[in-house]
């Protein structure tokens, strides 16, 4: 009963009830970008347009803009700046390419430490930016969350197809003439927006806690696209509602919250799924022990069937070649 | 009317200048900055030759969990700060190349940690808040750095230490080159590439831990890469280049420190990783523009 009427008065204060509304906006948009994110392997990406996104915020601060501004501004430049780098896989160029990153990354930082001094203002804000806060989200900001993540989402529901295709197999969708290039351009402008959705709520630091952690526990969890889309959402969501709690209950950062439960949920994931492969490994075995040269083939397809164990951490995208 | 107005202000600045090392924090700034960034500079060409600045990346992570941690518990900030970015810089060497950047596990794993570092950072607030000593600052000199606020002491311990891991580096420079360009060949040749890729690991975590009270645990990852990346566009030869990366460090940690000083308001750190990325674009855009002049 003493939960209850807790939860109660939370939800009795109007900026618990924005922080809920703007986290659950949030959540939706950071699980479905963040699966096509993972699928992709575009993480590190994603982590640098979050990072960006703190001297977005902190120069639109100093410049006395919102903070809204300046996420969007910060990680939509970098979205596009990191779009239009010539892309090469030879071994020196991905040095190359690796220092880039690196430059940009720690200059971006540079920048944001440049503005929060000129702006001289409390020690808070830089936290509340890396960190992440829940205190203080207006009815305005709430609204704008709710725009960006419909337009991202329906860009999102127009682009899936297509993109998964690109996603999947790049060579073979170029030979069918889909704009594997365009296609990823846009991606990178999507995953720019929710990254600074997510900033808002995590600090640029921890985005990567709820675009990463929802999507790959999802994958560990099934390999069938459809299912782990949706078990990718409902796991942000969960995380988000959780650690929003947390934090209201205790003293602690919320952004902590939110990375522990991811990792703690990826954890969970993929334990759960060793045990199934455990499980569904010893039948065979069993067979063959019992029986020995003519059962041979029937035992043998079903292990074949099965996803080999050594797969299973990297493996997301060819579990999902299979499954569609 | 506008050239002795310019004399003016030049000799104003030279006489700015000329008193800079009258202030003994400066001096220990210079003396510390100048080890940490010829460490960084040398430890750095490496990390990039090897395209593992993620690894950089994550460690620098480490660096701020392992020192707030060691706040929130009453240790000193050093012994966190060391033992957090040694004792992961193992566990990356163990991990080896297969530690990627887009690895969603190591992904996970190093943003919990740094969730764990925003935890003993709000634990050690707390903590200080009664005391009313300014428990935020130590978060925010870990994450971008205080290299004004080191003692003469402080800045000779870490001048030494990084000064060591140069001296380690040099020991180890001719197989660690050899083993990160081509690793077959030097795993025939008889180079123990595994002892030399722990080595390199450690005192990659070393520098970390120096870098990160020169530079801050965030902008840390600039100063391994910038002067790498820029002196691998200069030469091709592996050896001018590392001691090319080490020159380029230096050169950012001395211009970046006496542009905070000619102007109070802007951070030291971010002075350095401007100067640093600076010499990066120069070194990405200069050749190419040569090459269009040249062709015409």
């Amino acid at each position: 009963m003493a939960v209850g009427i807790d939860l109660h008065q939370m939800f009795g204060l109007h900026f618990m009830v924005n922080a809920y509304r703007a986290g659950t906006i949030v959540a939706v948009v950071a699980g479905a970008v963040g699966w096509f994110m993972v699928l992709r392997r575009q993480s590190f990406a994603g982590h640098t347009l979050a990072i960006v996104s703190f001297p977005g915020a902190a120069g639109a601060v100093w410049l006395g803009l919102s903070a809204t501004v300046g996420y969007f501004a910060g990680s939509i430049a970098a979205a596009v700046v990191i779009a239009l780098v010539p892309r090469s896989s030879s071994g020196r160029a991905h040095s190359q390419e690796s220092a880039v990153i690196g430059t940009v990354q720690a200059f971006a930082l540079a920048c944001g430490v440049l503005f929060v001094s000129l702006y001289g203002g409390f020690l808070d804000t830089v936290t509340g930016l890396l960190f992440g806060t829940f205190l203080g989200i207006s009815d305005g900001q709430v609204a704008t969350l709710g725009v960006v993540a419909v337009v991202v989402l329906a860009a999102l529901g127009a682009l899936a197809r297509p993109l998964f295709f690109a996603t999947v197999d790049a060579d073979v969708a170029a030979a069918r003439r889909v704009p594997v290039r365009g296609l990823s351009v846009a991606f990178l402008l999507l995953l720019g927006c929710t990254a600074a959705e997510v900033s808002q709520i995590t600090g640029a630091l921890l985005v990567f806690a709820l675009l990463v952690t929802p999507a790959a526990a999802a994958q560990q969890l099934t390999a069938r696209p459809a299912v782990s889309f949706v078990v990718t959402i409902v796991l942000a969501v969960a995380i988000t509602w959780l650690a929003l709690g947390a934090a209201f209950f205790s003293v602690y950062p919320v952004g902590f919250y939110v990375s522990t439960f991811g990792f703690t949920l990826y954890l969970v994931a993929a334990g759960w799924r060793v045990l199934v492969e455990r499980m569904q490994a010893r039948p065979p075995r069993r067979c063959q022990s019992r029986s020995t040269a003519p059962s041979a083939p029937p035992s043998g397809a079903p292990r074949s069937g099965a996803p080999r164990s050594g797969a299973p951490r990297s493996g997301a995208p060819s579990g999902l070649t299979a499954g569609a | 009317m506008t050239a002795p107005l310019g004399l003016t202000a030049a000799a104003g600045l030279l006489t700015q200048l000329s008193h800079m090392f009258d202030h003994p924090f400066l001096r220990s700034a210079f003396i510390a900055g100048t080890c940490i960034a010829l460490a960084a500079g040398l430890v750095g060409y490496v990390v990039v030759l090897r395209g593992q600045v993620f690894s950089g990346d994550a460690l620098s992570h480490v660096a701020f969990t392992g020192a707030l941690a060691a706040l929130a518990f009453g240790v000193d900030l050093r012994l966190g700060l060391y033992g957090g970015c040694v004792a992961f810089a193992i566990v990356m060497a163990a991990l080896g190349r297969r530690a990627t950047a887009d690895d969603t596990v190591v992904g996970s794993v190093f943003a919990w940690i740094l969730g764990l570092g925003a935890l003993f950072l709000s634990i050690f607030t707390t903590a200080q808040s009664g005391t009313g000593a300014t428990g935020g600052n130590a978060g925010v000199n870990v994450l971008f750095g205080s290299i004004l606020g080191l003692s003469t002491d402080q800045a000779l311990v870490d001048g030494a230490v990084a000064l060591a891991v140069a001296a380690a580096f040099t020991v180890i420079g001719r197989p660690l080159v050899f083993a990160s360009l081509d690793e077959a060949v030097a795993t025939a040749r008889g180079v123990p590439v595994r002892l030399v890729g722990y080595a390199f690991f450690i005192l990659l975590g070393v520098t970390v831990g120096v870098a990160t009270q020169a530079v801050g645990a965030l902008l840390l990852l600039g100063l391994l890469a910038a002067p790498a990346g820029a002196s691998q566009r200069l030469s091709s030869r592996p050896f001018v280049a590392l001691w090319l990366s080490a020159g380029v460090a230096v050169f950012s940690m001395w211009a970046g420190l006496t542009l905070a000083y000619l102007a109070p308001r802007m951070p030291p750190s971010f002075g350095i990783l401007a100067v640093a990325a600076g010499v990066y674009l120069a070194a990405v855009a200069v050749p190419g523009v040569l090459a269009v002049v040249s062709r015409r």
